[in-house]
């Protein structure tokens, strides 16, 4: 079930992201959550990788503006294609939102609406931004569902979110995002939640979805293993800054010591060692600084 | 966070940022740093001014009324404020402006006896009837569904009839009706905080139930069962104030609120300010006690926002 | 050291009978690490929970260093067997203090001497004394869990069951409490049973390793045997395979494998 992409130039970053700020104003201090990052999102699964703190969920959510009221985001460049989403009125911002650029969160259980069918869900997401009757949109979302390999579509449109399983729930969520056939997902710790057999499948979906679709995926994630089979570049955040940019196939070459004290810290089933290398944090690291491109 | 001492002396931190050294260091820290946040929480600090006004009034009644609130002058009656008689007076010629402060201690009175009957029964029976559960809490619920049916109107009633009529009568009213709300809160919080890690860890310690109880499960009670406590304050004086407004709580010639109202309301359309006095401040008071309670719920429970 | 044979539990619905744990066997010798890994529903923290006490309507039969954990647990069965949570953030009492939380096993139990003791078992976690007066909230996720291994520590137990002891921790933080735990188990030669479903994290810090699913133990094997894939059980097998990293191909054969809708 492929579709040709919006843009009009397959090889045109989707995103462009330029010294990207994020600020919080509260009563007495500012807290910067976001430092200065840049990158660009082509046709391709980009993974944003960090620790608790270091940012990553928060730039997911400025590409959307989906950030608490007193978030201030700026940047030099914040660009979707041809909209500046960094001077975007919330008018123009809800019609990309869900339409264009889709977001996956990690919890089926926290973003699926609890008192209304799942499939009431993914046909009502349809209709917001599509004008068709209720019957297209029930029929588009039980080839949604069948697309993320649920078998009975029929019988899991009338069920309700309690009722489903983990996996069954994000294949669910994956449907409602991927209905309106967006450019680009933006999907925050969408498997952290789930059994590590669920998550293999999940995973094949979106990977199958996303290919077959030349979507661009942002796959923010704390787990570095994950990523590094599963997507094509990683970008690695720390403390608000990107400290390192590289293609997932070299990920062992990592240069920045945040990055290589990162990936020595994770317990390994490849290689079994008697003590884990603990991440000596050098100070200098919540500097502003360059960072280190490949 | 604390400052190693260097070759010079280091200069010292203010208390509440630096490292508590004691357990008694650490309790001051947590006491001083809720107070700052409740004294930035202006219109709580309003309900604070209030009460500690009331408190004052009532502690210098004597002093601070113009008149004997007893003392009748029925050539005087039903004179409209003036200088002498800054509320006026009643239908008896007592000065209304002093009757009202040394019904503050009445209020007071009820107020307090109330509290501090209803929160600790209602915290410890609630807590215990949580922990344990099964045949414990459904017997405790069951009694606290008895006293819930009871409006405390019909029960004063019913002590009146028994006992004649009266302050007490009315206080024992409200605090029987008033208890099982608290028990509850105390149970439904309970509920939660036993199924927590925590709680698991003492009793893997070794902890039996009632040190569980009272060490780990009362003070996580505590916040809400307060803030309940400050906000049903109001209610109280509200009800105390019906009651009076009855005849059946605090008997003439005392200077409760709710009877000065009541008689006050026979005079209304000749003599307004014989209810608008009282009337004001029980209103005043009970909106005092309201907006401590939330000033305090935002220090003891801020995530309650 | 630690004996479980024929372990069952089961809790009544309204309607039916719900097996949560069939037929469970397995020992642990003394100075051992055991794993027990499993996905969610597998059962794996309710066998812990069991053989730490806190479940009590089991049948079949547990014991710790022969003696029987069913009946009235003694005091002394809580000095010799301990527990640290998963949850950083929920596993200490928010208004106690560290020092109120460590000394408080110590007077349940009447022992002496509690500000040296408390310095030294915060040493021995590598927590600064500085820290023995901060409240939970003042304390950062690693920090607390050292706490809590403090307090597991505290009364000198010979075995110490961790449940997903650093599930909630970042990565860099997990590694230091997998060292501390390491280290810890080595200076007082402690049992450990240890549950998660982060397999390289269970293959990191035992010796054998039990895999549990759906209440059942489908396999208990070295560890060793498990990373040379040479595990008896298919679902072993797979577990393995699947936590190596995301490929393709084993994702649509375990598509065809299990039950979708």
């Amino acid at each position: 079930m492929s579709s040709t992409p919006k843009a009009t130039d397959p090889s045109a970053p989707l995103f462009q992201v330029e010294d990207l700020w994020v600020r919080y104003r509260m009563r007495y201090t500012s807290f910067e959550a976001v430092r200065g990052v840049s990158f660009n999102l082509g046709r391709e699964k980009l993974a944003i990788v960090g620790e608790s703190g270091s940012g990553k969920s928060t730039v997911g959510r400025a590409l959307l503006k989906l950030l608490a009221g007193n978030a201030e985001i700026t940047a030099s460049r914040l660009q979707f294609g041809e909209v500046d989403i960094a001077h975007a009125d919330e008018k123009t911002m809800q019609t990309i939102r869900g339409a264009r650029v889709s977001m996956i969160l990690q919890d089926p259980k926290f973003s699926l609406n609890p008192v209304i069918p799942v499939g009431e869900q993914i046909a009502e997401a349809y209709r917001v931004h599509q004008k068709v009757s209720r019957q297209e949109a029930k029929a588009r979302t039980l080839d949604m569902l069948a697309a993320v390999q649920i078998r009975s579509p029929e019988r899991v449109f009338g069920q309700y979110a309690h009722q489903v399983s983990g996996g069954m729930g994000q294949r669910i969520m994956i449907a409602m995002m991927l209905i309106s056939n967006p450019e680009v997902i933006i999907a925050d710790e969408p498997t952290s939640a789930l059994d590590v057999t669920v998550r293999l499948q999940v995973l094949a979906i979106l990977d199958d979805l996303v290919r077959q679709r030349g979507m661009g995926l942002i796959f923010i994630s704390h787990d570095l293993n994950l990523v590094r089979s599963f997507c094509d570049r990683v970008i690695i955040m720390y403390g608000g800054q990107i400290m390192e940019t590289v293609a997932a196939a070299d990920l062992d070459n990592v240069q920045h010591p945040y990055s290589r004290g990162l990936l020595n810290a994770l317990p390994s089933l490849e290689h079994r060692r008697p003590r884990l290398p603990v991440m000596q944090r050098d100070p200098s690291w919540s500097r502003l600084q360059k960072e280190i491109t490949p | 966070m604390s400052s190693e001492p260097t070759a010079a002396p280091a200069p010292k931190q203010p208390f509440l940022t630096r490292e508590a050294r004691s357990p008694r260091e650490a309790i001051l820290q947590r006491l001083g740093i809720g107070a700052l946040t409740f004294l930035g929480n202006r219109l709580a600090m309003v309900g604070l001014a209030i009460i500690v006004l009331l408190v004052v009034l009532a502690i210098f009644a004597p002093l601070i009324a113009t008149h004997d609130p007893n003392l009748q002058n029925l050539r005087g009656a039903r004179l409209p404020p003036s200088a002498t008689n800054f509320f006026g007076t009643d239908e008896y010629g007592r000065d209304i402006f002093s009757r009202i402060v040394h019904g503050a201690r009445i209020t007071l009175y009820i107020v307090g006896l109330v509290t501090v009957t209803v929160g600790p029964i209602g915290l410890i029976v609630g807590a215990i009837s949580g922990y344990f559960g099964g045949f414990v809490d459904t017997i405790v619920m069951r009694i606290t569904d008895l006293f819930l049916a009871f409006p405390s109107l019909i029960l004063t009633l019913a002590f009146v009839a028994v006992l004649g009529p009266g302050l007490e009568q009315a206080v024992l009213a409200i605090a029987l009706t008033g208890w099982p709300a608290m028990a509850r809160l105390a149970r439904a919080e309970t509920l939660t905080i036993r199924s927590t890690d925590y709680i698991a860890a003492a009793k893997l310690q070794g902890a039996s139930s009632w040190h569980i109880i009272f060490h780990s499960v009362i003070p996580m009670c505590l916040p809400s069962v307060i803030v309940r406590l400050t906000l049903n304050m109001a209610g109280i004086i509200l009800t105390a104030a019906g009651l009076g407004f009855l005849g059946l709580g605090a008997q003439p010639p005392t200077p409760e609120w709710g009877a000065m109202t009541s008689t006050g309301r026979a005079y209304m359309l000749d003599s307004w300010w014989m209810v608008t006095f009282p009337g004001l401040a029980i209103m005043i008071v009970s909106l005092a006690f309201n907006l401590f309670g939330d000033g305090l719920r935002d220090v003891l429970d801020p995530k309650s926002n | 050291m630690i004996s479980v044979q024929n372990l069952d539990l089961a809790f009544q619905t309204a309607a039916e009978e719900h097996k949560v744990l069939n037929a469970i066997n397995f020992e642990v010798a003394p100075g051992e690490v055991f794993g027990l890994v499993g996905e969610s529903g597998s059962g794996k923290s309710t066998v812990l929970r069991c053989i730490a006490g806190l479940y009590r309507h089991w049948t079949g039969g547990i014991s710790v260093d022969g003696q029987s954990v069913a009946g009235r647990l003694t005091k002394a069965h809580h000095r010799k067997i301990q527990m640290v949570f998963q949850d950083p953030y929920g596993s200490l009492h928010p208004k106690h203090t560290v020092n109120t939380t460590l000394a408080a096993p110590l007077r349940i139990h009447s022992i002496g001497d509690i500000d040296r003791r408390i310095v030294e078992v915060l040493g021995q976690v590598g927590l600064p004394t500085a820290a023995r007066f901060r409240y939970p909230h003042q304390l950062s996720g690693g920090q607390r869990q050292r706490v809590a291994i403090a307090r597991a520590l505290i009364l000198e137990p010979s075995v110490l069951l961790l449940d997903e002891p650093t599930s909630a921790l970042d990565v860099s933080v997990q590694a230091e409490i997998l060292n501390l735990l390491a280290d810890v188990r080595r200076a007082r030669n402690l049992t450990y049973i240890m549950v998660s479903h982060d397999l390289a994290v269970v293959a990191h810090l035992c010796d054998r390793v039990g895999v549990m699913q759906q209440g059942r133990i489908e396999e208990v094997l070295e560890v060793p045997t498990l990373l040379a894939g040479e595990a008896r059980t298919d679902y072993t097998r797979i577990l393995f395979e699947a936590s190596r990293r995301y490929d393709r191909s084993m994702a649509s054969s375990l598509a065809g494998a299990a039950k979708t809708a």
